[in-house]
C-alpha cells in the first residue's frame, strides 16, 4: 500500500468553476434530506423571512464540496486510494446560508496529512464564496484511508 | 421566538424519527451526486466486506438536522454543524432503516447568542454519529 503523501499538508488547490445554485436543486436535495420547512422549498416563505430566494438546508455544501474533492482524490501524487477511502467527520461552518441564485466557487487546502496505525487521515478544508468573493461557508471534511486489513 | 434565555442546558428540544428506505438512497444520490455504489448495490457492498447497501453518512447527517430546523423555524439559523461518521446505517431492501433522533441543549453562549444544541442519533439502539453538533443562532 502507498501512503498517503504527508507532503499535501497546506497545499491549495485552484479555486473551482463557479456554480449555479439553482432553485429545483435545493427543492431536489431538501426533499433529499426530509427537509419539510417551506423556506427550503417555497419562494414567497423565502422572502417573507427574508431571503432572496429559497435557502439550502446546511449540508447542501457538500454538493460544491464534492467538486474540490474531486481534485484532490485525482491529484497523482496524493496516493489516496478512493477504494479505501471511508468519510470519517464532516463540518459546516457558515457565515451566511446558502440561497438559490448564488454563483459559488471553492478552494480547497489540505489542513493536515498523517497516517495513524496503518491508516491515514487527510483533513481538507474547502472555503466557498459568492461572485462578490465573500465567504458563505467552510465545508471540512476528514477522509480516513483504510491501510491493508 | 426561542431565545437563550428562553431554554436551558440539558433541555430536549427536539425528536424525530426518520424512515429510510432504498429510494431514501436512490432519491439522495440524484440530488447529492454521490453515486457510490454501496449505497445502491447489495453485490458491491458485499463486494468490499459490508451486510449490504448502507446509506450515505452525508444522508444521516443531512435529516439528523431537520428537526432542529424545525424547532428553531429558519434553516439560515444552523451556523455551525458538525458530525463523526461512527457507525454505519445498513438499509435493508424489504424492511428500510429506522434512525432516531434526540435534540438536547449542550451548552448556551447568551453573549453571541449561540446555543449548542447536540444531537444522538441512533440506529437500533445504537449510535451512529459521534460529537453531533448543531450551533444554531438565537439572536
Amino acid at each position: 500500500m502507498v501512503p498517503v503523501n504527508s507532503e499535501l499538508q497546506g497545499r491549495v488547490f485552484p479555486p473551482t468553476e463557479p456554480y449555479l445554485v439553482g432553485r429545483e436543486k435545493i427543492r431536489e436535495f431538501s426533499r433529499a434530506v426530509f427537509a419539510t420547512n417551506p423556506i427550503n422549498t417555497d419562494v414567497a416563505a423565502a422572502r417573507a423571512a427574508g431571503y432572496a430566494d429559497v435557502v439550502a438546508p446546511p449540508t447542501f455544501a457538500v454538493v460544491i464540496q464534492e467538486l474540490t474533492l474531486h481534485q484532490l482524490l485525482s491529484e497523482p501524487d496524493a496516493g489516496i486510494d478512493f477504494s479505501r477511502v471511508v468519510h470519517g467527520e464532516q463540518r459546516f461552518t457558515s457565515t451566511r446560508p446558502i440561497v438559490a441564485g448564488d454563483e459559488l466557487t471553492a478552494t480547497l487546502t489540505v489542513a493536515s496529512a498523517k497516517s495513524l496505525g496503518g491508516h491515514s487521515m487527510v483533513t481538507a478544508e474547502s472555503s466557498i464564496v459568492d461572485a462578490a468573493g465573500a465567504h458563505v461557508v467552510t465545508a471540512i471534511s476528514t477522509l480516513v484511508v483504510r491501510g491493508d486489513a | 421566538m426561542i431565545s437563550t434565555d428562553s431554554i436551558s442546558v440539558g433541555e430536549v428540544v427536539a425528536e424525530a424519527e426518520f424512515r429510510l428506505t432504498r429510494d431514501s438512497l436512490v432519491r439522495y444520490a440524484g440530488a447529492s451526486g454521490d453515486f457510490n455504489p454501496i449505497h445502491y448495490r447489495d453485490d458491491v457492498a458485499q463486494s468490499v466486506g459490508l451486510p449490504g447497501v448502507l446509506a450515505h453518512g452525508m444522508l444521516t447527517m443531512g435529516i439528523a438536522v431537520q428537526p432542529v430546523i424545525d424547532w428553531v423555524g429558519d434553516p439560515a439559523k444552523i451556523v455551525d454543524y458538525q458530525v463523526r461518521f461512527t457507525r454505519p446505517v445498513p438499509v435493508d431492501a424489504a424492511e428500510g432503516a429506522t434512525v432516531n433522533v434526540v435534540a438536547k441543549v449542550g451548552t448556551i453562549d447568551i453573549e453571541a447568542g449561540i446555543a449548542r444544541i447536540d444531537l444522538t442519533v441512533t440506529f437500533g439502539g445504537e449510535t451512529v454519529l459521534g460529537k453531533a453538533q448543531v450551533r444554531v443562532s438565537l439572536d
